[in-house]
C-alpha cells in the first residue's frame, strides 16, 4: 500500500518530533494520514508516547543522604554572602536563553 | 506538561523570589529541591553516588555565588542544571574517559522481517502496562537501567528533556549543542528505552504464557 508521505521506515525517524509538536504542519499532517491506514505504526507510536509518559513519571530509587551539618553550614554562609552582595566578582556563567 | 509538574516549576519561580528577598524558610526549601534534583541527574549521570553528592554541594555553592547572573527567575531550572552538568563533567574527567558512542536509527527500529514488499514487525502489547505495585516498581527498575546504560550524550538529553521537562532550548543551552542535536539524541534515546521496556513486557507475557509475548504486525 502506497502512503502519501513513503513507508514506514521514512516516518520512523521523525516520530519523536511528531508526539513533541515540533514538526512543521504539513510533516505532521502526512505522518497522521499515514497513521491513518496503518495499523502497526500506529502501535509503536502508542508505545513510544508511553515511555515518554514513564520517564515523566519515574521516580528514581536513590535519594541522596540527608544534608550534614557542614555542609549546611556552607551553603548557608554561602547564601548570606549572597544577600550581602559579597561576591564581588562572581564567575561568569552564561544564562540560557 | 503534567499540572503537577507545572506547579512545581511555579514553586521553584517563587522561591527564587523569596530567597532574594531573604526570607529564611526558602533557603531549607530551595536547598532541599534542588539538592534532591541535582543528585538524581548527577547519580545517573556519574554512576556513583559519592560523586552525586559532591556535584550537588558544589552545584549549590556555585547556585548561591552567581546567583545575580540569574536574571529571569523562570530559567532557575536550566540554569541550576548547567552548573550541575559542568560539575558531573569535572567528576568525569577525574575518571576514565569514555568515547561518545552513537547508538543507530536501524538497531532501534523492531525486529522485522522482509518478505517481498511486505515487512513484519514484532512489538510487545503494550496495552497492559504492569498495575500491580510490585510490577511497577520493577517497570520502574527497568527504566532506570535503560536510561543508565545509555552513551552518556543520550542519557543527559532524555534526563533533561524527558524526566526534568525542559524544554528543547533549554536542554540545549545547558548542554551547549544545537536544538536538531537535542532532537536527535532525544529521539535515539526514547527509541532504545521504549525497546528495552519492549523487551521486558515480552518477557512477561512469556512467563505468562503469552504466545511469545509478541503481536506480529504488518508494515508497508
Amino acid at each position: 500500500m502506497a502512503h502519501k508521505c513513503g513507508n514506514c521506515t521514512e516516518i520512523f525517524g521523525m516520530l519523536s518530533e511528531y508526539l513533541d509538536l515540533e514538526l512543521p504542519p504539513a510533516m505532521c499532517q502526512e505522518i497522521d494520514e499515514h497513521l491513518a491506514t496503518c495499523p502497526p505504526c500506529v502501535d509503536f507510536v502508542k508505545s513510544l508516547r508511553k515511555t515518554v509518559d514513564l520517564c515523566r513519571q519515574y521516580e528514581p530509587s536513590e535519594t541522596p543522604a540527608p544534608l550534614g551539618e557542614a555542609a549546611r553550614r556552607d551553603l548557608l554562609a554561602a547564601y548570606r554572602r549572597m544577600l550581602t552582595g559579597e561576591f564581588a566578582k562572581p564567575e561568569k556563567i552564561e544564562l540560557p536563553r | 506538561m503534567v499540572a503537577g509538574r507545572k506547579v512545581e516549576r511555579e514553586n521553584e519561580i517563587e522561591l527564587v523570589r523569596q530567597l532574594r528577598a531573604g526570607n529564611p524558610a526558602a533557603f531549607d526549601r530551595f536547598v532541599e529541591h534542588f539538592r534532591s534534583k541535582i543528585f538524581q541527574y548527577s547519580w545517573m549521570m556519574c554512576g556513583h553516588r559519592e560523586d552525586a553528592e559532591e556535584v550537588a554541594q558544589e552545584t549549590l555553592l556555585k547556585v548561591f555565588e552567581n546567583f545575580e547572573q540569574l536574571r529571569e527567575p523562570e530559567r532557575v531550572r536550566s540554569w541550576v542544571f548547567r552548573i550541575a552538568k559542568n560539575a558531573c563533567l569535572m567528576k568525569r574527567r577525574r575518571g576514565i574517559f569514555e568515547p561518545a558512542q552513537e547508538l543507530s536509527l536501524d538497531e532501534l527500529m523492531p525486529l522485522a522481517q522482509r518478505n517481498g514488499q511486505m515487512v513484519k514487525i514484532e512489538i510487545a502489547d503494550w496495552s497492559g502496562l504492569p498495575d500491580r505495585e510490585v510490577l511497577r516498581t520493577e517497570l520502574r527498575d527497568v527504566l532506570q537501567r535503560a536510561m543508565a546504560e545509555l552513551p552518556e550524550i543520550y542519557r543527559s538529553v532524555i534526563l533533561l528533556r524527558d524526566v526534568e521537562e525542559l524544554s528543547t532550548e533549554e536542554t540545549a543551552q545547558v548542554l551547549e549543542v544545537s536544538t536538531d542535536v537535542v532532537k536527535t539524541r532525544l529521539h535515539r534515546a526514547r527509541l532504545a528505552v521504549r525497546q528495552s521496556i519492549d523487551l521486558y513486557l515480552r518477557n512477561i507475557a512469556e512467563t505468562r504464557g503469552g504466545r511469545n509475548g509478541t503481536q506480529v504486525r504488518q508494515l508497508h
